[in-house]
């Protein structure tokens, strides 16, 4: 079945982590399955075109056999006078019986305002033996399977709609600064804002245990120069203006007024630095000391290699990744490439699988950050979304809630209570039917008829 | 006291009302089955009293929250959710049996709680994404479904160890509910659960949309919950459209619990925006 594919396939997707660096997969899986993965595009599976396509059949599959089934409910519905068939109660198993002394006139008098008051229609006939009094109700609910395939109609509709109209990015401010663009995730795009946003103040607050409690960051939106709201974003509280919600997502510090992403040049360019290469062919590491700007040559005749800056708060990705150096490695035969070279991850040029890793040895962080702490200032981290289908999907959220609910515990619920005229006395037989929860059915049966019996 | 101790002692009373139902159900005396209820009774007593003075101790320490926020005050609450559902139904159908194979589900979670050595039972302070009250509505409703779903493969159990001897020679069966009944039982707890179940992963979907803007992000946790709730849907339209009956949706129920077990504790091998649940 349809469904049991989509969660199959689902499953994939939460083994293998998606949308991760592809340099991180090839290690992962190899070369042979890492081109089969991404020809298959598990590596960004539930936006890849098999996994849409198996949505887009689920969608026709429910709108098909609703459409097809919903005809022959509607009949069943909308009818005006709803036949009841006297045999087929009488052959049903569980009934309820019981004698009264009263005469059957009186019965139904006593019993048909009894059985309205309970059941939206009621209706009386006269049998052979005496008469029978048919009710029913909620007839209307059999449409709730409907309702429950149309929220999930509007749930994909409205993901349609946000995924194809509205936009997913994020931006850092500083504090002080204003931005007007956004980058958005997953491509390299800049979407354009027609107003602007300025951080006033980005502040941090801790447990005293240390962890984090409460990011806030004060921001102003500005539409032609003119402040236009004011409001202090926290995490769940974010800031919607023009159907764009700016919501607080990360945080970060940098050197005290400067633009982000501008380069220092470290204080003393004259320091020494101990830069490692590790050769993958022979295996072997080499350290060498060099300074800003002074070229070395590689051992195993891998070519030239010069640090030609130092950056106290590099980016890579939309990550702050700390202090790091910038190099220019010239292969001997090929075209020079930049390297970066973070100070707190050794690693990280291993990204690059060269035929040499390149890191800086034993240096803190701290040794070249001028600063310490002082004069920093924060940039806040903003998640900037728009998504023109969100009312269509939150339809949806109470339409599914409300029909599974009609689905689940309201039925269409028939009754017939059949009196029989013996010797001066009359015999009651309680029967009925539900289209659901016939066990429920049967309580209400019992329940009713000892309230009969009562009257 | 504090909670901690309250929630252990609780635990013991669990065990103990796990072990009168399947003393009661084996040596065939009401007496023990009656005791067991009230057993029962004294631990959910004990339990409410656990969770409260667990929420009343975050005030004190001034991180105040609601106890549902980490992987031991859910596996609390998720006990908690089992035996009430579990007595509401014993009340009803008046069978103790079930008590046999429900009660001992919510023993277990709370021994885990208590005794695993991954579960700090400390009191932590919220990250900024958990302060929500959709996170609330989330955390209740999801654990009402998956404590439906819990007895619903209990009954589903029920059900094919009945089936297991059709001739009704074993002595030990003749109390169960008849068949039918367990049959229809399973498939309420299951829309009962499905119900909640939707409403979680709905209210689930409402909170990351406030708190980062998108309402699905294909996180592990969240594709796990989908999965689940596929899984039940098949079984429902199973049964409404094939008329699929007993065996069948009994297996059904339980591959549903399995995937349900693997939402709650195996996501949290994974990668995921989640993982503050393993704490
Ligand atoms: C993602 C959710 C769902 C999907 C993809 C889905 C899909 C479908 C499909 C494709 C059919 C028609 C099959 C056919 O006629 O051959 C169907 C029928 C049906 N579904 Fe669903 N469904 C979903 C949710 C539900 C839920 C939650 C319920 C229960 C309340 C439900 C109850 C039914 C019923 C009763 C029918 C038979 C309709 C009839 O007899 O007129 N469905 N479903």
């Amino acid at each position: 079945m349809l469904l049991l594919s989509i969660a199959a396939t689902s499953i994939i997707g939460t083994v293998i982590p998606q949308n991760e660096n592809p340099a991180a997969y090839f290690r992962a899986y190899g070369e042979f399955y890492y081109k089969l993965f991404d020809a298959l595009g598990i590596f960004d599976m539930y936006h890849s075109w098999w996994f849409q396509f198996l949505i887009l059949m689920l969608t026709m599959n429910i709108f098909v056999c609703s459409i097809d089934r919903l005809s022959a409910t509607w009949k069943i519905v909308f009818v005006k006078n709803p036949s009841f068939n006297l045999s087929r109660f009488r052959k049903l198993v569980d009934k309820e019986e019981f004698t009264d002394n009263r005469n059957s006139e009186d019965l139904r008098k006593i019993y048909k305002p009894f059985i309205s008051r309970r059941f939206r229609y009621t209706r009386v006939e006269p049998t052979d033996k005496g008469f029978c009094i048919f009710a029913e109700k909620w007839r209307w609910t059999r449409f709730g399977v409907y309702t429950v395939h149309l929220s999930v109609i509007f749930l994909l509709l409205g993901s349609l709609v946000g995924s194809l109209f509205g936009f997913e990015g994020y931006v850092n401010i500083p504090e002080g600064e204003t931005i007007n663009s956004i980058q958005l995730r997953n491509t390299d795009k800049i979407q354009n804002l027609d107003f602007e946003i300025k951080c006033e103040d980005f502040n941090i607050s801790f447990y005293d245990n240390g962890a984090p409690k409460e990011y806030r960051s004060s921001l102003t939106v500005i539409e032609q120069g003119k402040p236009v709201l004011k409001k202090d974003i926290i995490v769940n509280d974010p800031l919607r203006y023009k159907g764009i919600n700016i919501f607080q997502s990360s945080y970060g510090k940098m050197p005290s007024n400067r633009p982000p992403k501008k380069k220092i040049m470290a204080k003393d360019p004259s320091e020494e630095i101990t830069i490692n290469f590790a050769s993958k062919k022979s295996g072997a590491a080499y350290r060498i000391k060099t300074v800003i700007g002074k070229p070395v040559d590689i051992p195993e005749e891998f070519g030239k290699f010069v640090i030609v800056e130092y950056i106290e708060s590099a980016e890579f990705m939309g990550q702050n990744i700390g202090a790091a150096f910038v190099g220019i490695l010239t292969p001997k035969d090929g075209n020079p490439v930049e390297v970066l070279l973070p100070l707190h991850f050794p690693n990280f040029d291993k990204m690059r699988k060269g035929a040499v890793v390149i890191s800086v040895a034993g240096q803190k962080a701290k040794e070249f950050n001028p600063g310490g702490n002082t004069g920093q200032r924060y940039y806040t981290g903003l998640q900037v979304t728009n998504d023109p289908g969100i009312w269509v999907v939150y339809t949806g959220f109470i339409v599914m809630i409300i029909g599974c609910f009609i689905t689940f515990f309201m039925s269409h619920q028939r009754l017939c209570v059949e009196v029989i005229k013996s010797e001066g006395k009359s015999r009651i037989i309680v029967t009925g039917r539900a289209n659901k929860n016939k066990l429920g059915m049967q309580n209400r049966i019992k329940i009713i008829s000892e309230k009969l019996a009562k009257l | 006291m504090n909670s901690s101790a309250f929630l252990s002692i609780t635990t013991f009373i669990y065990g103990l009302a796990a072990i009168l139902y399947i003393a009661s159900w084996i040596f065939k005396k009401p007496f023990p089955g009656k005791l067991a209820t009230w057993t029962a009774l004294v631990g959910v007593a004990g339990n409410t009293t656990g969770i409260i003075m667990r929420w009343v101790e975050s005030y004190r320490l001034g991180i105040g929250h609601a106890p549902l926020s980490n992987m031991y005050e859910s596996l609390v609450f998720f006990a908690w959710t089992i035996v009430i559902i579990y007595l509401v139904l014993e009340r009803r159908y008046k069978n103790a049996i079930m008590g046999a194979f429900a009660t001992p589900i919510a023993f277990l979670a709370m021994a885990y709680a208590s005794l695993s050595p991954n579960i700090s039972d400390r009191i932590q302070p919220l990250l900024p994404a958990l302060k929500s009250n959709w996170l609330i509505a989330h955390v209740i409703t999801c654990f009402f479904g998956y404590a439906a779903f819990a007895i619903a493969f209990s009954i589903s159990l029920m059900y094919l160890i009945k089936q297991s001897d059709a001739e009704g020679k074993s002595k030990l069966l003749v109390h169960f509910p008849k068949s039918r009944v367990l049959d229809e039982l399973t498939h309420q707890m299951v829309t009962f659960g499905f119900l909640f179940l939707s409403i979680g992963i709905i209210t689930g979907a409402v909170w990351a949309n406030s708190s980062w803007g998108t309402y699905w992000s294909w996180d592990p946790k969240e594709t796990w919950s989908l999965i689940t709730w596929f899984v039940y849907a098949t079984m429902l339209h199973a049964r409404m459209m094939r008329g699929w009956h007993g065996k069948r949706i009994a297996y059904l129920s339980i591959v549903g619990f399995i995937a349900v077990i693997f939402t709650y504790f195996g996501v949290n091998y994974l990668p995921g925006l989640h993982s503050y649940a393993a704490g």
